[in-house]
């Protein structure tokens, strides 16, 4: 459901009017877009943002975790218009047991590198990517740093 | 990771060749240690002969966790963390970070200290700008050009050190404003470098530019077209000189840029040497808008008036007790800030740098992730040199302009 303060956003209404259920909340904070996607709808969103609404770029993917909070992460997508100039960001919540999502790479070829950092960095799976291994840190690395549950200093356990 | 004698192809490059290589096929290691990939890139070369069939990027040598010390840092703390993503355009970074979280909080910065910024990061990509031409050159054989870009960069690190003390690792723009007040004949210092800088300009230009060895080692060379650099995420000066005409500078003004007056300078060939020419024109921009910063300089005061957010003068906490406890309470704990989340994008010399923050309240950032342009940029290898000879390979990642540190933070 879209909030009512965002049926007038001309973006938030295209979401809503292509798939009442591809948007289930949202909110206009500090001058930015931001909507919320169930994972299962992800990638039929971005397609449409894509082709129908000119966001051709795919500016960043990353994500949030809000451990010990349930579900754990926001995957976080940053969309970009270049003409007009227009910025987006959509966001998924996955959740913190075997986190899995659906990948873009279909829509951007971009997602690439950024979903494998997620993954690296995260540990969550994107399914249907093309290549899905570690790319900053190394292969038999065990863990993944950026989860709130990994020591930032001292041995793991 | 233990280097096997014959480097195995990766991933998706694994998949795609065959199982025996015939008599032209072999499989090539570049990097990470080779001298033209600047940093620790490591590119793994399907060739057949001396063309290339297909290739494969690793990076990471350099990964320093930067984006989990930011979670442990109080937001002024973690100024000092993003100079050292993107050494070479240090203030890029301070400026794209102090943006997203003043945004957050909702704080007005004074105009002198904007202008200061948009001064000091325009000089920032002259620096940048100078580096990548220095190294660039070196790579495909220019040797003299490196030591005259490397002559000019000195001026601008001593300019910077005049700021701050530093000559990289500045950290000027704090949030609030400035680290420092502005140096007492910084105007003068300034006055003459860009004097003679623009003639500077010109020499490189006739080293370079109608060169006969340089336009047939760039010309026509690493050409990808606009639709591919989109999807693949690159930005900055290498759409640029494909025609598309981006810039957050203009596109989404920052910290006053709308104020001044310059162009966006764009080619259409897409190929190493039409990056080279948006480049150098870009740096006789920067002159122009450093010049109207210098000379329309705003006075006032050079940090914000918010007591909860920037440390008080000096004078003041020896005289007010009020000051004394805010600058023990912000040194101590920090500011809070309050709850939410901005993706804040600006121009950095290589594109597109964003930072994302994401505040639940407390003194310490709950998550930032640096978009860096590097990042983005380098997922266009692969498409760039496919089918190429292995010699244009160098031309074309250093037309890039890629920092290891920002691709790998």
């Amino acid at each position: 459901m879209l909030p009512d303060n965002l049926r007038e956003h001309p973006v938030a209404a295209a979401v809503e009017a292509f798939d009442a259920d591809a948007v289930t909340g949202g909110k206009y904070d500090r001058e930015e877009l931001t909507l919320e996607t169930p994972p299962a709808k992800i990638v039929s969103v971005c397609g449409f943002l894509k082709y129908d609404r000119k966001f051709v770029r795919l500016s960043t993917v990353t994500a949030v975790d809000r451990y010990p909070a349930e579900p754990r992460f926001e995957v976080v997508y940053h969309l970009h218009s270049v003409e007009p100039c227009q910025r987006l960001r959509l966001k998924c919540r996955v959740r913190g047991e075997d986190p899995v999502i659906e990948s873009v790479t279909s829509v951007w070829r971009s997602a690439d590198w950024y979903e494998r950092e997620v993954f690296d960095l995260f540990g969550i799976k994107f399914v249907n990517h093309p290549d899905l291994r570690r790319i900053l840190l190394p292969e038999g690395w065990e863990g993944h740093p950026l989860r709130k549950d990994y020591p930032v200093t001292g041995a793991r356990v | 990771m233990s280097a096997p004698e014959t480097p195995e192809p990766m991933g998706a490059a694994a998949e795609a060749a065959p199982p025996e290589l015939g008599p032209r096929r072999m499989v090539l290691n570049m990097g990470p240690q080779h001298p033209s990939t600047h940093g620790v890139l490591r590119l793994v070369l399907d060739l057949d002969g001396e063309n290339i069939v297909n290739s494969q990027l690793d990076i990471g040598y350099l990964h320093t966790g930067i984006e989990k010390e930011f979670e442990v840092k109080t937001y002024q703390q973690a100024v000092t963390l993003t100079d050292r993503v993107d050494y070479l355009a240090p203030l890029s970074m301070n400026l794209g970070y102090c943006l997203a979280v003043e945004k957050l909080l909702g704080l007005e910065i004074p105009p002198r200290a904007q202008w200061m910024r948009v001064m000091l990061t325009e000089l920032t990509r002259l620096n940048s700008h100078l580096v990548w031409l220095g190294t660039h050159a070196l790579d495909i054989g220019a040797m003299t050009v490196f030591l005259y870009c490397f002559r000019e960069r000195e001026d601008i690190l001593r300019i910077f050190e005049m700021f701050s003390g530093q000559r990289m690792m500045t950290s000027y723009f704090r949030i609030g404003g400035l680290a420092l007040e502005p140096p007492r004949g910084w105007h003068e210092r300034l006055k003459k470098f860009i004097g003679v800088f623009p003639s500077r300009i010109d020499e490189y230009e006739d080293l370079l530019t109608k060169n006969r060895i340089w336009i047939g080692r760039t010309r026509g060379v690493g050409v990808i077209s606009l639709e591919d650099m989109l999807d693949l995420g690159v930005t900055g000066p290498m759409l640029r000189a494909a025609g598309l005409k981006i810039d957050s500078r203009k596109d989404e003004p920052y910290s006053s840029y709308e104020l001044f007056d310059f162009e966006v300078p764009t080619r259409t060939a897409s190929d190493v040497y039409a990056r080279y020419q948006v480049r150098m024109e870009e740096m006789r921009q920067s002159v122009r808008i450093v010049r109207q910063a210098m000379d329309g300089m705003p006075s006032g005061p050079w940090k914000a008036a918010d007591q909860h957010v920037v440390l008080p003068d000096r004078e003041k906490m020896k005289t007010q007790m009020e000051a004394l406890i805010y600058h023990f309470k912000i040194v101590t704990e920090g500011f809070r800030v309050p709850e939410g989340e901005v993706y804040q994008a600006i121009e950095s010399p290589r594109g597109e740098l964003g930072f994302y923050v994401v505040s639940d309240g407390g003194p310490k950032p709950y998550r930032v992730h640096m978009r860096t342009p590097s990042f983005g940029n380098l997922q266009a290898v692969p498409k760039m040199v496919e089918g190429t000879l292995i010699a244009n390979v160098i031309a074309s990642i250093g037309s890039m302009d890629f920092v290891l540190g920002d691709t790998d933070r």
